[in-house]
């Protein structure tokens, strides 16, 4: 960032932890079973956030905690043993485990490194077992990820292979898309992380480009360095103009012909922002307020101003790391008002002094903000949708458009409803 | 250590905020680590509500615990209060907070707030959402009346000598409770017409002056055990408040409800031919058309309240045969189980949604009456299903009034329940003119592929495979179907067919038999009818 004012907030916070990830974690990777080590709380949250109801038996589970195990009566190892044993046993189709740590079982300093450590022992390469922590103590929302990640890497095998490795959760539709893409690009080998099969993991080594697709990725993009790979500095791959230097910034560390590169993506940037038109202009001059959660914020914010003609009134987000944003936070100018952290109570009041067209926010605070007249995105749907490179751009811009245009809608065609 | 797939009641502290969040004038000071905010979601999204729960959590983070946490939790107690001016703060912890033991109650009761603190001690780890919500609620009333005395409050039970109406309490009611908002209003339509006042209706839209009015009611109407039973108690030996302990769901629920309370209030007993016309549900049930109804095999499951009024219902009122009772709240096994004995059953009490499917499968009813859970369950099996109980889904959230209590409950179960099963017989007649040529093949009810249709298919194309076929493939200890057998099985409605096809292979192994053909199937129902 060259001089935005970033300002820093302390107090109350409203956002989901990093348990939430393993909702979109589990469906990625079919045959892996993530099991958080924790409370009923652990297990009501995750059970909220992903939708409510499942229609299946879910490829995700919480060992609760009991006052047992607490009091020390029953060792909470010999326990997580037992359940772990009738787990597989159950489900014999899982072939990775992550056992994912909570808010008590790091209070209570559970070593779930250790019992992973015993149980590859005992299952003796039938499952690996895996553990990172999604504790709230720890980690926001989509830091999950980032742990779960870290935790694949020391199982990846070392190659001198040239190749592009794409890092961070995508939709497999839009995987695909970029997959075909960098094929034109010529570049020799893709891969990506995590693979859609937990067994089958990519390789590293020196010559793995590393090209994250998510901007929450730091202790992953640390690690993967470590293993020698280079990391890709680029902004992240949405919106037209995102997505197209983050290419651009791939092909060039493959040392694909400017030509090549111009000729591949002219006609995908030609035909992006034509279909971004009817959008920009439902956007344009309206103003936005992205309470922080995803972590998606600051590339969100960069790609509604610069591409939709938003204005931006607050970027807020969980944490900051400038060394992953730099490439975003230069394309941002000068004057914007960037919030790390949050005061939920002191941060809504800026909300409702403001009364911006558009909050992006948590699902919790999106409906009494209805209520008071003012359109909201869910944050949550940003990390489910297909919004990911030059082709998906106007799908991107779609989910802003359409709250504004309802609202629009509603009080154009209902007398009644516009006066409230 | 207890392995959990999905919960149907989450932590206590969602019970106080069920209480917190359904009153009008207090706040809750949660001591919580950054993520359990996410349970304000259930509020404004399932429940709908255009208001955030009046809660401040802490939000406290790993780099907060080495430092000290106690002046944190202070800090928002103040901030809390100072923002929102609560006529009473409640305060509390959990899970996490639990363990590191900062006892907020205590902080927020020396700091000397001008406001009544109700400390919450809720243990995590071995209780529940519904008693989080029923200890809140008794905490809080206890905590705004226990210093007023009986003589304090100007108390006289005689309404007849005072020359005023009756008036009564309506407790129990609260957000994420299952209907709680229609009951209220059936219930108080009800009582109006008797002539009986509503003196309070808490926790639902309650002030903190309402819960200090409550003494001045003649008796408590408990609407929920679950939730309002121990109030009601503490009300009755601190204020001599009597009490109903039977819930009005189902006409003649609602009839001794009536009966208990105007014994109560020394009014006269209801003349039963009037109950009669009060809901449609007793002619409803009584025309021709309900014959199909007659020995319908139900399964129920619920919370204790809801699950035993559908047992009483579908047995005395609809006359289906119940095959299955049971419930997930522990804190009501024990009347549960009696119910269930009386029907002659074993109740199922259970946390576990797996267990309950597999008992489903096994008892194979016609009709499943649950949760939301169990309406996913009987999708899979492909049995209609209608949902009596929490937990809460946005679909349990209607727009139109659609209370399961009183007259008007009545009308709304014999509708939820039966309609259900007009689509399985709707099924049934699907199955019986496939081969009409006037017949739209594709055709779908609300049971898609799982319903009578696939089965039907699956069991038609059985028959044009090669016996010898059948015989290779089919595992050697299990009887072998004949197509003769497999055509018969075919003939019988598809929602009793996955019963007789285990009931004959039952009998077909104890008998002996290698191959089921048409005679095995009747030699099998002459067997268990038997």
């Amino acid at each position: 960032m060259s001089g935005s004012t970033l300002l820093k907030e302390t107090g109350p916070r409203e956002v989901f932890c990093g348990l939430t990830s393993i909702v979109w974690l589990h469906r990625r990777m079919p045959d892996a079973f993530f099991l958080v080590v924790g409370s009923r709380t652990c297990a009501h949250l995750i059970q909220s956030a992903a939708g409510v109801m499942i229609f299946a038996e879910p490829r995700f589970g919480t060992a609760i905690l009991e006052e047992r195990d607490l009091a020390g009566l029953a060792d909470a190892h010999d326990e997580l043993d037992r359940v772990v044993k009738d787990l597989l046993q159950r489900r014999p189709e899982i072939r990775t485990l992550f056992l994912v740590g909570s808010c008590p079982s790091e209070v209570i300093k559970l070593d779930l490194a250790r019992v992973a450590e015993r149980l590859n022992e005992s299952l003796k390469g039938q499952v690996t077992v895996l553990n990172y922590s999604g504790s709230g103590i720890e980690t926001t929302f989509t830091q999950g990820e980032d742990g779960a990640l870290k935790a694949l890497i020391p199982l990846m095998e070392p190659s001198q292979e040239e190749q592009l490795l794409l890092v961070g959760t995508l939709a497999n539709a839009v995987e695909d898309r970029l997959f075909t893409l960098f094929k034109r690009l010529d570049i020799p080998k893709v891969a990506s992380l995590p693979p859609r099969q937990s067994t089958e993991l990519p390789t590293v080594g020196p010559n793995t480009r590393v090209l994250l697709t998510q901007p929450y990725l730091t202790e992953t993009a640390r690690c993967l360095k470590d293993r020698g790979a280079q990391i890709i500095q680029a902004p992240f791959p949405l919106g037209v103009e995102g997505s197209k230097i983050w290419m651009e910034a791939a092909a060039k560390s493959f040392k694909v012909s400017n030509s090549l590169v111009q000729t591949t993506l002219e006609p995908l940037v030609n035909r992006a922002n034509e279909a971004l038109k009817p959008y920009k202009n439902q956007l344009s001059g309206k103003t936005l307020f992205l309470l922080p959660e995803s972590q998606l914020e600051i590339p969100l914010a960069r790609f509604l101003l610069r591409e939709c003609g938003m204005k931006l009134l607050e970027v807020g987000t969980p944490y900051l790391n400038k060394e992953l944003m730099q490439s975003e936070l230069d394309l941002l100018p000068e004057n914007i008002r960037l919030v790390e952290g949050q005061h939920i109570e002191k941060q809504l009041d800026r909300v409702r002094h403001h009364s911006p067209d558009l909050v992006v926010c948590g699902m919790g605070l999106a409906n009494p903000l209805e209520a008071e007249g003012i359109s909201t995105k869910w944050s949550i749907e940003l990390v489910f949708s297909p919004i990911h490179g030059i082709d998906q751009a106007a799908d991107l811009a779609e989910l802003f458009a359409r709250p504004l245009h309802r609202h629009e809608l509603l009080q154009k065609n209902n007398k009644l409803f516009a006066q409230v | 250590m207890e392995l959990t797939l999905w919960t149907y009641e989450g932590p206590p502290h969602v019970g106080a905020m069920r209480i917190a969040s359904s009153m009008e004038d207090i706040h809750y000071l949660l001591h919580a680590p950054q993520g359990d905010t996410y349970a304000d979601l259930l509020f404004t999204m399932i429940e709908r509500r255009g208001k955030r729960p009046p809660v401040t959590y802490t939000t406290f983070q790993a780099r907060d615990l080495g430092g000290d946490t106690a002046e944190l939790v202070k800090g928002h107690i103040r901030e809390a209060v100072d923002r929102f001016k609560p006529k009473a703060l409640l305060v509390g912890e959990s899970c996490t907070a639990e363990l590191i033991q900062d006892q907020p109650g205590s902080l927020a009761a020396g700091m000397g707030l001008n406001v009544p603190v109700v400390s919450l001690e809720l243990p995590a780890y071995s209780k529940k959402e519904n008693w989080g919500a029923s200890e809140t609620f008794y905490q809080l009333v206890r905590g705004l009346l226990k210093n007023k005395t009986k003589e304090e409050i100007h108390i006289s039970r005689d309404w007849k000598q005072e020359d005023r109406k009756p008036k009564v309490n309506l407790l129990g009611a609260s957000l994420l409770g299952f209907r709680c908002r229609d009951d209220v209003l059936e219930i108080k339509k009800i009582l109006t017409e008797y002539g009986i006042e509503i003196n309070v209706v808490a926790p639902l839209g309650a002030t903190t002056t309402d819960i200090e009015m409550l003494p001045e009611a003649d008796a408590n109407i408990c609407l929920y055990p679950e939730i309002a039973e121990s109030t009601c108690l503490w009300l009755e030996r601190n204020f001599n408040m009597p009490f109903t302990h039977t819930v009005p769901i189902g006409i003649n629920a609602t009839n001794d409800f009536l009966n208990e309370l105007f014994g109560i209030l020394g009014m006269p007993p209801i003349d039963p031919n009037n109950v009669y016309n009060k809901s449609k549900l007793p002619w409803y049930s009584k025309s021709v058309d309900s014959n199909y109804l007659t020995g319908k095999r139900v399964f129920i499951f619920g919370d204790g309240t809801h699950a035993m009024a559908a047992a009483r219902i579908a047995n005395e009122e609809l006359g289906f045969q119940v095959v299955g009772l049971g419930t997930y709240s522990r804190e009501m096994a024990r009347p549960v189980r009696l119910a269930a004995k009386e029907l002659g059953l074993e109740a199922l009490i259970t946390n576990n949604y797996l267990e309950v499917e597999s008992a489903i499968e096994e008892t194979a009813p016609e009709l499943v009456l649950g949760t939301q859970m169990e309406r996913h369950s009987a999708k899979r099996l492909g049995i209609p299903c209608a949902v009596i109980s929490t937990p809460m889904h946005v679909q349990d959230v209607p727009a139109r009034y659609s209370p399961q209590m009183g007259w008007e409950g009545a009308n709304v179960i014999f509708d939820c329940w039966v309609h259900p099963l007009m689509m399985g017989l709707e099924e049934h007649l699907i199955g019986m003119f496939r081969h009409d040529f006037e017949f739209i093949d594709g055709h779908q009810s609300h049971l898609g592929h799982l319903g009578g249709n696939e089965k039907q298919t699956k069991s038609l194309k059985q028959n044009n495979d090669d016996e010898e076929n059948n015989l290779s493939s089919t595992n050697l200890n299990s009887p072998i179907w004949t197509s003769d057998g497999e055509a018969e099985l075919a003939k019988i409605p598809f929602f009793v067919r996955g019963k007789v096809r285990r009931n004959t292979e039952k009998y077909a192994r104890q008998a002996g038999c290698r191959k089921i053909d048409s005679e095995t199937i009747y030699d099998a129902k002459t067997h268990f009818r038997a």
